[in-house]
């Protein structure tokens, strides 16, 4: 069977008094794709921020129950939570490089790492871009504003980025949900690739991508976690009628 | 009908109201070039006042206000800028903190200068400076009495909301989702400030802090008890000293001088150097902004 990279065990999540997530189990398989979907305010990305902890930035959240990643779990008190956003990156559904050159967005995690030999940076810099598939585009120009590239060219700058300080695991949030089908389909083979090296979990409304991209696939509502299979069995024997209704566009 | 007319009354007001702005300005300049320009030379910028103010130049004054106002940044701009972060993102929006410095600031803006000239003289001069004197100078007065340090300082005081408000401004107008993908690369949050947040706000620093300098060159209040000179023969040496400065010198000249007809062109000339000195440095404010939000895109 395959190994298991993240387990999650009765994991709830309040904004306030609002149950968002609710009592959600599951174990996510290393270096493959899982896929999230559902409608929107099912709880699907806040569900992703649960595990690389970004919900820690936002007031008033509560969570119970335990994310279990390579047996530690992370909401442990002596867990360091920076060092668990290194292991576990995050690509965000609007592309947000930095105002800064494209060389420097992806030397900036290395930097903050402590990285400062240039020779050593070049190379994780040029590294990181070929594997994001983008180096060919923008190897010549380097110093250019990372503003400058289309769309498509700054996600994958984003993901080169977040490669470079080398993760296990890579959530993606709708990362091509704003950007053209050339683009998509870009992402998409890209994800294809990366699933050698990484474990990659990715929320997404579009079914064909979902069906498209992953091994596994996750259906949410209503907070709830309904079905969770391998990929092709979700989409062509789903075992719940809520899971079957969905993909099948009667409701969402 | 009815609503015409008033749709036409209101539009006329407020043209009105803007021709009235622009010929106050136009009034100011004109008056002010047309008795400056003629009497502004090298002579007159590079040279010690002569025979009660009435010759000469106003080199003093110049390099006064240039050192203050440079004294006065160094002490404004770090602290406002770190009490600017603090609240855009440290403090949360309920805490008590944050909204007690929130109320400090705005009061602090609204407060006549006088009160803080009179602030400077008994805190810094009266308290800390005599007690300075009185601890290491040994009661010799020293610190304890007017100069161009406690004067800067008083200055700082003034334009600090200034500079914290500006600084704030650009500091909540980078997006959240920079700090956010700076947080999920495993930066640490003083890591996202240095090196996302602080970059990202450079050009509300500097135009905080040149608002702030021009703002600081021109007032006059502030310094007049805490170490402005009427006159001095020579240039500040230390902070301990006394200094000239550009305000304070058209104060003096246009209400103390025996002989005021006689200074009436020096006047002129200093209200000019003046001007041309706030202006260009809010020129240089726009400037720089321009060229930062350029260099972004």
């Amino acid at each position: 069977m395959d190994d298991i990279k993240v387990k999650i065990n009765d994991l709830t999540l309040h904004y306030g008094t609002n149950p968002a997530l609710k009592n959600i189990n599951m174990e996510i398989p290393e270096k493959m794709v899982t896929a999230f979907i559902g409608p929107s305010g099912c709880g699907k990305s806040t569900f992703l921020r649960t595990l690389n902890r970004m919900n820690d930035l936002i007031d008033n959240v509560k969570i119970d129950g335990e994310v279990i990643i390579d047996g530690l779990n992370i909401y442990n008190k002596d867990i360091d939570v920076v060092n668990l956003r290194k292991k576990v990156g995050m690509i965000f559904q609007k592309s947000n490089p930095f105002a800064k050159s494209v060389y420097d967005n992806v030397a900036f995690g290395p930097r903050i790492n402590g990285i400062s030999q240039r020779n050593k940076l070049d190379e994780i810099v040029e590294y990181s871009l070929k594997q994001a598939a983008i180096w060919d585009e923008v190897k010549g120009r380097l110093h250019n504003s990372a503003l400058s590239l289309s769309g498509g060219q700054q996600q994958r700058l984003c993901i080169a980025r977040t490669l470079a300080v080398n993760p296990d695991i890579i959530l993606m949030d709708e990362p091509a949900s704003a950007l053209d089908p050339i683009s998509t389909s870009k992402i998409e083979e890209l994800i294809h690739e990366l699933k050698q090296q990484y474990t990659i979990i990715i929320v997404t409304h579009n079914m064909q991508q979902a069906a498209r991209t992953s091994d596994f696939t996750a259906f949410f509502y209503l907070g709830e976690l309904v079905e969770f299979n391998k990929t092709e069995v979700m989409f062509s024997n789903p075992a719940k009628r809520q899971t079957e209704d969905y993909i099948s566009g009667r409701f969402g | 009908m009815n609503r015409n007319l008033k749709d036409k009354m209101v539009e006329s007001l407020t043209g009105i109201s803007v021709l009235l702005i622009i010929f106050i300005i136009v009034s100011i300049l004109a008056v002010t070039i047309a008795g400056g320009w003629p009497n502004l030379n090298w002579t007159f910028l590079s040279e010690f006042p002569k025979d009660g103010m009435t010759k000469g130049g106003i080199f003093p004054a110049i390099v006064g206000t240039a050192v203050m106002t440079l004294i006065m940044a160094v002490a404004a701009v770090p602290f406002g800028v770190i009490t600017a972060i603090y609240l855009a993102e440290y403090a949360s929006e309920k805490s008590v903190i944050a909204k007690s410095i929130r109320f400090a600031v705005k009061t602090l803006a609204v407060v006549p200068s006088i009160i803080f000239g009179l602030f400077g003289l008994g805190f810094f001069i009266g308290f800390i400076g005599k007690n300075i004197d009185g601890i290491f100078n040994g009661g010799e007065l020293k610190w304890g009495q007017p100069n161009i340090l406690w004067a800067s300082l008083t200055m700082a005081l003034l334009t600090l909301p200034v500079v914290i408000v500006s600084v704030e401004e650009a500091i909540r107008t980078i997006p959240a989702d920079m700090r956010e993908a700076s947080l999920a690369l495993g930066a640490t949050k003083w890591q996202t400030i240095r090196k996302v947040v602080i970059p990202g706000s450079v050009s509300g620093i500097l135009t905080g802090t040149i608002l702030a300098i021009s703002r600081g060159a021109g007032e006059v209040a502030p310094i007049l008890f805490t170490g402005a000179a009427y006159f001095l023969s020579d240039l500040p040496h230390s902070l301990s000293d006394q200094f000239m400065s550009l305000g304070y010198h058209i104060y003096i000249m246009s209400t103390q001088s025996s002989n005021v007809d006689a200074t009436l062109p020096i006047q002129f000339a200093t209200t000019l150097v003046l001007l041309l000195l706030t202006f260009s440095l809010n020129g240089i404010a726009v400037t720089l902004r321009y060229r930062i939000r350029k260099r972004a895109k």
